[in-house]
């Protein structure tokens, strides 16, 4: 039985599980995190074989974040990735004074970059590149976790999830480190690449909100760079924040702060090569 | 973990002394799942407690989104209000809204998900169209759903609006029609005050208010609640220690609601959980003969009321549980038909876990 506690930056997690396949994926992407004794534990996670009959033929997953239940079982061959989708869950939807939305987030020079993930735009492809070819720091490749008191971006060096042909692409970078591959499952064939050890080393430190760039995976069209209006963009934003409603004005707030810092631009592309090209651009960062 | 140290907590939040941090975290888990964060967080910040860093960051984020709550509370009575007005029928508001806004202690804090109105049974129909029109559809589609709501249970099946994802539940009795206790619903809307700067909103009197509260504890099943909602009536009944007065109205009502038995359990259980000064002569009045089964009953919801981030009670609170939960269930309903309804669930339950779609979960 897997029993232990990582610092997952900003939180300290404790996992439980009998499953060998969370101990290997714990032990593959996390080996790097600090194992704090007697820290304070926010998010106390279980992933526990399903409960009822059908567990002789169709074994289950359950995840259980401190003891609530919050989805419905996975097939078994999926409880490691059920941990990382169960924690991003748990971070999107506890309070805890912080507006998260989904975006990946990297930083160099001490200033970050926004990329909101709508699906299908190459967030995640993109987010590995900027790491791996560009030496961007990355603070979480799913959740932008804004504090609304200093309007900085808080990093959650978290593995970067992987779908279909962007898990080849990805490999092939160099010192990627991918995971293992689950097929069938909702989102089609996932895995995970590592983040790297910068990453893990700086989590501690936070980024400041420098550019908002939406990326559009578009073989055709050529590539291009626009930009986008504040106003548009915090419609956009806002479509993509799992909790800015409930954080009501402090939220409102801490968004039109976030977009007073921000330059906002759309990319469109159709290789990872010119949309890393067009990410210098707007940054005129290398 | 045990209740009697978070229950200290609660009550005297200045006494809190230097913490462990596997302490705080197993507070903070504890009040999380026994819906108390926001309350606890309140008092703590109330009385100037230090907490470190980490722990602070629940606490204060239960604090913000009670906050928030309680303002999405007030829209959402005024879009109920301007959606109902025209009916011209009262629709009195209970438990956490109702606390909120008529800003009762039992209110701060408070953490909450749905709205709770009593309207009278003739205005159903109506009522139902106009939240239809206002954007309120209904959530259980299935047919034996919408069945056990409208025939057994006291309620219309619950309404979500569909831009904001509000939930409505609309009841027009205490306890279902198929219930034992017989509770005068009428009574609590003719005693209720209309709700200032609403039209067709109402509050009920304290006494009521506390009794709906003290009736609700009593005849549900499941307890993961039991905590918060006995806070609440400790904080209900606090308002008015003072007055002898009061506990007079409150045996009278309670006897005029046809609720006697379960009062007494509950004010034997709020002196015993949070010590609220409950005049011995009031719950010896509502026991009346039936005293020592009452006196069983709180024994058996002492042993069942556990808190417990692990969810593993031990076995003589699991067994407690279980026979509350049938108790609730026997309360509600004819055997023959207990029987068909559990049966009915069970399977639903069944071929539900089998399915692989993310589901919803919402605390109440």
């Amino acid at each position: 039985m897997l029993d232990t506690t990582l610092r997952i930056a900003p939180f300290v997690v404790r996992v439980r599980s009998p499953f060998a396949s969370v101990l290997e994926h714990l032990e593959f992407f996390y080996r790097d995190c600090e194992k704090p004794r007697d820290a304070f534990v926010d998010f106390d996670i279980r992933l526990l074989p399903g409960r009822g009959a059908h567990r002789f033929w169709r074994p289950q997953a359950r995840f259980l974040v401190d003891d609530q239940n919050p989805f419905l079982p996975l097939p078994v061959n999926q409880a490691a990735p059920m941990f990382e989708w169960g924690l991003n869950w748990t971070i999107a939807s506890r309070s805890l004074g912080f507006v998260v939305f989904h975006a990946a987030v990297l930083e160099k020079n001490g200033n970050a970059i926004i990329l909101p993930g709508f699906p299908g735009a190459g967030k995640s492809t993109l987010c590995a590149a900027l790491c791996h070819l560009r030496g961007w720091r990355l603070l979480s490749d799913e959740l932008a976790i804004l504090d609304p008191v200093s309007g900085m971006l808080i990093a959650n060096p978290r593995p970067i999830s992987l779908k279909n042909t962007s898990i080849d692409i990805v490999g092939q970078f160099p010192g990627a480190r991918i995971g293992k591959r689950y097929l069938d499952t909702r989102k089609g064939t996932v895995a995970h690449a590592a983040p790297k050890l910068d990453a893990i080393e700086h989590a501690s430190e936070p980024a400041r909100p420098r550019w908002l760039i939406f990326p559009q995976f578009a073989p055709r069209e050529g590539r291009q760079v626009s930009r986008v209006s504040h106003a548009e963009a915090f419609a956009l934003i806002g479509e993509q924040s799992f909790n800015q409603e409930r954080m009501g004005e402090i939220g409102f707030r801490a968004l039109c702060a976030l977009l007073g810092n921000v330059d906002c631009h759309q990319i469109e592309y159709g290789s990872t090569s010119d949309a890393l090209e067009l990410v210098a651009q707007v940054t005129q960062q290398d | 973990m045990n209740r009697a140290s978070l229950l200290d907590l609660l009550k005297h939040p200045q006494r809190t002394t230097a913490l462990s941090p596997r302490d705080w975290t197993e507070f903070i888990a504890t009040a999380r799942n026994a819906n108390l964060l926001g309350k606890l967080a309140q008092r703590l910040h109330e009385a100037n407690v230090s907490v470190p860093s980490a722990p602070l960051r629940h606490l204060e984020g239960a604090r913000l989104l009670s906050e928030r709550q309680h303002h999405s509370v007030a829209w959402e009575a005024q879009c109920i209000d301007a959606s109902l007005a025209q009916t011209d029928t009262p629709v009195v508001l209970l438990k956490g809204a109702a606390y909120v806004l008529a800003g009762k202690a039992a209110g701060v804090g408070r953490l909450f998900g749905d709205v709770d109105v009593l309207v009278p049974p003739g205005s159903l129909g109506t009522i139902e169209i106009r939240l239809m029109a206002g954007g309120w559809t209904q959530m259980k589609s299935e047919e034996y759903d919408q069945r056990y709501y409208r025939e057994w249970m006291h309620e219309l099946p619950p309404m979500i609006h569909v831009r904001r994802g509000t939930v409505i539940d609309v009841h027009h009795t205490i306890l279902p029609l198929t219930a034992r206790n017989h509770p005068d619903a009428e009574a609590i809307i003719a005693h209720s005050t209309p709700l200032p700067g609403h039209r067709s909103l109402r509050i009920p009197c304290d006494e009521d208010l506390i009794i709906h509260s003290m009736c609700h504890l009593a005849h549900e099943g499941e307890l993961h609640n039991a905590l918060r909602d006995l806070d609440d009536i400790d904080s209900l009944l606090r308002e008015h220690t003072d007055s002898p007065v009061f506990w007079d109205r409150l045996g009278d009502r309670a006897q005029h609601h046809d609720l006697a038995a379960p009062v007494a359990l509950c004010l034997m259980l709020v002196r015993q959980f949070f010590d609220t000064p409950v005049p011995e002569s009031l719950v010896l009045r509502l026991a009346g003969t039936d005293a020592a089964a009452i006196r069983r009953l709180a024994r058996l919801y002492d042993a069942a009321i556990v808190p417990d981030p692990e969810g593993r009670p031990p076995l003589r609170s699991l067994a407690a549980q279980l026979l509350i939960y049938i108790r609730s269930h026997w309360l509600r309903m004819p055997p023959r038909l207990l029987v068909q309804h559990l049966s009915r669930k069970a399977w639903q339950r069944l071929t539900l876990a089998s399915g692989t779609s993310p589901k919803n979960e919402q605390g109440a």
